[in-house]
């Protein structure tokens, strides 16, 4: 595989990522239901586990512990041998199982497609109308607030 | 060269596997020389016994380092392969490890290689994982110590055949000391420090 295609690939996988964690558990279990899935078996079972999350003030500030987090990971094998992983913020096992499904599935050429069109692509469209209404909503209620010339000076 | 899309899986049920095997191994160590069956079910790296494997998923994490012997090294799967399910630091100083994988007899180094520990803090040892021929068959050994109801006999075919002399070092140093596990398959023997070998039968 050349380069650029690798890339390419990375990219694809980090841009599902995005969507994925983001997405509801029972909306990602329902597409990719509708999907036919390859024989797979978990590499490393799904579990929990903490992260420190570290802030800054600033973005010249020292850093700070600002907390931890749950997550949770797994590693999906598919029989032809990809491998993907799941990570995602809080406790749902399931749930990164089936990212690490998807993103296995999105390294095999065979299902690239068919998660891509049938998983990804209706989420991440879930996920920008989402976010278009709310920012539609917020923008509604947007108060111009302007000063006329002040007299002094 | 392994790649991640070779390696074996780790338990199929992370939590119950490791609390039996961890019992297991605890009753190994509390009874002397008795066999306990390690019963959980994980994927093992070539050259490592399934015993072995539980026992590393079970007990291993990233504060134990863990020194392998050459046949255990030969390739980099054993390796990645722990630090994939274990997240353990695999080190070349056996000095400093906690857990130390032995594949076959010759890669066994003088005992004195191996942390003993301190007077303060005889835990802070290198526990010797042996993988052996057989546990059930072969010459007897006669042991007693804590944990053993006057002695036991254990029979087994071990490689170094002067392991238990090589161990009597364990009585001059104690509390400080070498912990081991022997394991064939998926039955183990633990010989704690207290074990004190007496003879050989026939």
């Amino acid at each position: 595989m050349t380069e650029t295609t690798e890339n390419a690939r990375q990219a694809q996988r980090k841009a599902a990522m995005a969507v994925l964690a983001h997405s509801d558990a029972a909306d990602i279990m329902g597409r990719l239901d509708a999907v036919a899935l390859p024989a797979h078996e978990n590499l490393r079972e799904p579990e929990n586990g903490l992260v420190m999350v570290r802030g800054r003030i600033g973005g010249d500030g020292a850093p700070f512990n600002l907390g931890e987090a749950t997550v949770s990971r797994a590693a999906v094998r598919l029989s032809t041998g990809e491998v993907g992983f799941g990570y995602t913020l809080g406790r749902d096992r399931q749930k990164a199982r089936m990212i690490a499904l998807c993103d296995a599935m999105l390294q095999s050429d065979q299902f690239a497609g068919a998660v891509e069109s049938g998983v990804i692509a209706p989420l991440r469209a879930a996920m920008v109308a989402n976010r278009n209404r709310d920012a539609a909503e917020t923008a509604a209620t947007r108060v111009d607030f302007y000063t006329l010339v002040r007299g002094e000076g | 060269m392994t790649t991640v899309a070779e390696l074996p899986a780790g338990f199929i049920d992370k939590v119950l596997s490791a609390q039996s095997t961890f019992r297991s191994v605890m009753d190994a160590m509390a009874r002397p020389g008795s066999v306990q069956r390690i019963e959980a079910v994980a994927g093992e790296p070539a050259g490592v016994m399934r015993g072995t494997a539980a026992i590393a998923l079970t007990l291993f994490d990233h504060d134990t380092p863990i020194w392998l012997d050459a046949r255990m090294s030969q390739t980099s799967a054993v390796a990645k392969w722990l630090k994939f399910h274990t997240s353990a630091p695999v080190t070349t100083d056996s000095s400093i490890a906690s857990f130390a994988l032995i594949g076959d007899a010759p890669g066994l180094p003088a005992l004195e290689r191996f942390a003993f520990g301190s007077n303060e803090y005889p835990d802070r040892s290198t526990t010797l994982i042996l993988q052996v021929e057989s546990l059930t068959t072969g010459p007897a050994f006669e042991l007693r110590g804590p944990g053993i109801d006057g002695t036991i006999v254990l029979q087994a075919t071990i490689q170094p055949p002067d392991l238990f002399e090589r161990l009597a070092i364990n009585q001059a140093l104690f509390p400080r000391g070498i912990d081991v596990v022997l394991v064939h398959d998926d039955v183990i023997v633990a010989i704690p420090r207290t074990a004190r070998f007496i003879a050989r039968g026939t």
